[in-house]
């Protein structure tokens, strides 16, 4: 720069001047694009070796073998209810019961679960960790619902008028052939409209979801810290067969 | 030499006019103001560690951070003066997330170099806790403007409302709005966390940070999503009602964009919206080329898109 003329360095210093009242730098010209992370780029590898123990802890997981099942079930086997929705809802009532009494003297009188909950099939031969993250992918979490009996009819004409196999334990719903409620029972019992019930269900439908609105006549929820994921993996921990059947518990005739 | 005589020649010319006005003046040093910064984004990448399997129907070995960040530090040896951000839905979609709550996606997007994000619905999926748990994981910001956490675990300063970034010079001002949390996600998940209007907060900043921090840029970080027939407020719609802000980086709506969209702003100025769909399928890049306010044409920056 030593031959810089006079005249330069004088500019330079008007320029700094006028610059620094307004630095405002101002855009003159954007342009974008999208980059697709496509198939045939490398992979960085020191960050696929930092994934890796991660990745091996999950797929060593995954692919452990809790139980066995002799045949495929899938929620599509049924027309109001199915193995699949019936060893869920079983599921429930085995795993949650037993931590219901214990902390609130209390029993589970029946479940109530969405047939769209149930996110895959489960295939035949072994389960794995990964079944359960299969049929259940969402942080779901089982509550147990306190209602009134009288609100209770609303959940059964629900039942009724969706005959859909959503799954259902302890209770049972018959319809007549034109399809109207013939029985309902709660622990093989009529409705008592001034008796609380505890309905155990998870979170999503007790706030609404798929429109069980009955819900929303609640008295009580409990919450008593069991995902739904956790808890099917513990029943299938506990039982090395599953082998769920149809039955009778929402028929019509 | 012939640099030389360019220098003298433009000397001379220069100050043969100065007297004359300083816009002509300044023509001759245009090269020297010149600022380019590259954005880049991405959002809704829930978890997606590793790219798609070899049997995915609809992206076959696609997406995943170790290829993310290939590109990425290309991108970085092209221009330096990179800011790289997320739109929020880091959380929830693979067992990375089931098994570790959120570790590795901030460990990760730490080594990448992000500098912020917004957060997500599903950033709540672990309650505030599970969020907190991790915060020590990252090694960049998390931007929210419209969510209030003064009564909960998260106040003191875990979520900054805003944040200035400056890269060669540029001020870059960054805020974030997130979507209404109620219906959405259940409450113990986010407990006492009140949510704000965002085109309010978005308005407010967007002028604080443009007026009073004179940012060269002001970007919003957004997980509204991209568009709604209702009344519900999305991108679009914030973009066309605030004033102050450059570029939306939007999420939620899991929505691929051709280009990002332009929409003029309750001052009738150009906003960029963008948003790359999900699961780290894409990484968007918008390059801000920027130049002495004089020298700039009164229509505003031209966007090549």
């Amino acid at each position: 720069m030593h031959y810089l003329k006079p005249g330069l360095v004088l500019l330079a210093g008007l320029c700094l001047v006028s610059c620094k009242e307004k630095t405002s730098l101002a855009v003159s010209h954007i342009k974008a694009k999208q980059i697709a992370v496509a198939a045939d780029i490398e992979e960085d590898p020191k960050i696929t070796a930092f994934i890796q123990p991660y990745k091996e802890h999950i797929d060593k997981e995954m692919n452990s073998v809790l139980s066995f099942t002799p045949k495929t079930l899938s929620k599509n086997d049924g027309q109001l209810n199915t193995a699949i929705g019936n060893m869920e809802a079983d599921a429930v009532l085995e795993m949650a019961n037993p931590i219901f009494q214990k902390r609130e003297q209390k029993s589970i009188d029946a479940v109530l679960l969405n047939h769209g909950g149930i996110r895959s099939i489960i295939s035949k031969g072994n389960i794995t960790t990964k079944t359960a993250f299969n049929i259940m992918p969402f942080e779901n979490e089982l509550v147990i619902v306190g209602i009134k009996g009288k609100h209770l009819h609303a959940m059964f004409e629900y039942l009724a008028q969706n005959q859909t196999a959503h799954p259902l334990a302890g209770m049972q719903l018959i319809l007549d052939k034109n399809g109207s409620i013939k029985s309902k029972k709660i622990q093989g019992k009529n409705l008592e409209d001034d008796r609380l019930y505890y309905i155990a269900t998870n979170d999503y439908l007790m706030e609404g979801g798929d429109r069980m609105d009955f819900f929303k006549k609640k008295e009580t929820a409990t919450y008593i810290d069991y995902k739904l994921r956790n808890l099917f993996l513990d029943y299938f921990k506990k039982h090395d067969t599953i082998n769920p059947l149809r039955d009778q518990r929402f028929i019509q005739e | 030499m012939k640099r030389r005589t360019f220098i003298q020649k433009t000397a001379a010319a220069g100050f043969l006019t100065s007297i004359a006005g300083a816009g002509v003046l300044s023509t001759g040093f245009k090269p020297s103001f010149k600022k380019h910064i590259t954005i880049l984004h991405t959002n809704d990448v829930h978890s997606h560690i590793e790219p798609f399997s070899p049997q995915n129907a609809r992206n076959p070995n696609a997406g995943g951070v170790a290829k993310r960040y290939t590109l990425i530090q290309k991108i970085r040896k092209e221009n330096p003066n990179v800011l790289l951000l997320d739109a929020g839905d880091m959380f929830q979609g693979t067992p990375y997330f089931n098994f570790y709550g959120g570790e590795l996606e901030f460990k990760l997007m730490s080594k990448m170099g992000y500098d912020a994000a917004t957060l997500g619905n599903h950033d709540f999926d672990n309650g505030l806790d599970g969020l907190l748990a991790q915060i020590p994981n990252a090694k960049f910001s998390f931007i929210n403007s419209n969510y209030d956490f003064s009564n909960t675990i998260l106040d003191g300063g875990y979520i900054k409302p805003y944040e200035i970034f400056i890269k060669d010079g540029v001020k870059i001002g960054v805020f974030g709005v997130g979507i209404e949390l109620e219906g959405l996600v259940n409450k113990k998940m986010y407990r006492e966390t009140q949510y704000n209007d965002p085109v309010m907060v978005a308005q407010d900043l967007s002028h604080q940070l443009k007026n009073e921090e004179q940012c060269d840029l002001v970007i919003c970080l957004s997980h509204l999503g991209y568009q709604y027939k209702s009344g519900k407020i999305d991108d679009l719609k914030l973009a066309k009602r605030t004033e102050n802000i450059d570029l939306i980086i939007g999420g939620h709506s899991h929505t691929f964009l051709d280009k990002p969209t332009v929409v003029r702003n309750a001052k009738d100025k150009n906003v960029l919206v963008n948003q790359v769909g999900w699961a780290g399928i894409n990484l968007g890049r918008i390059d801000f080329y920027l130049d002495d306010q004089k020298n700039i044409s009164s229509e505003g920056a031209s966007i090549l898109v």
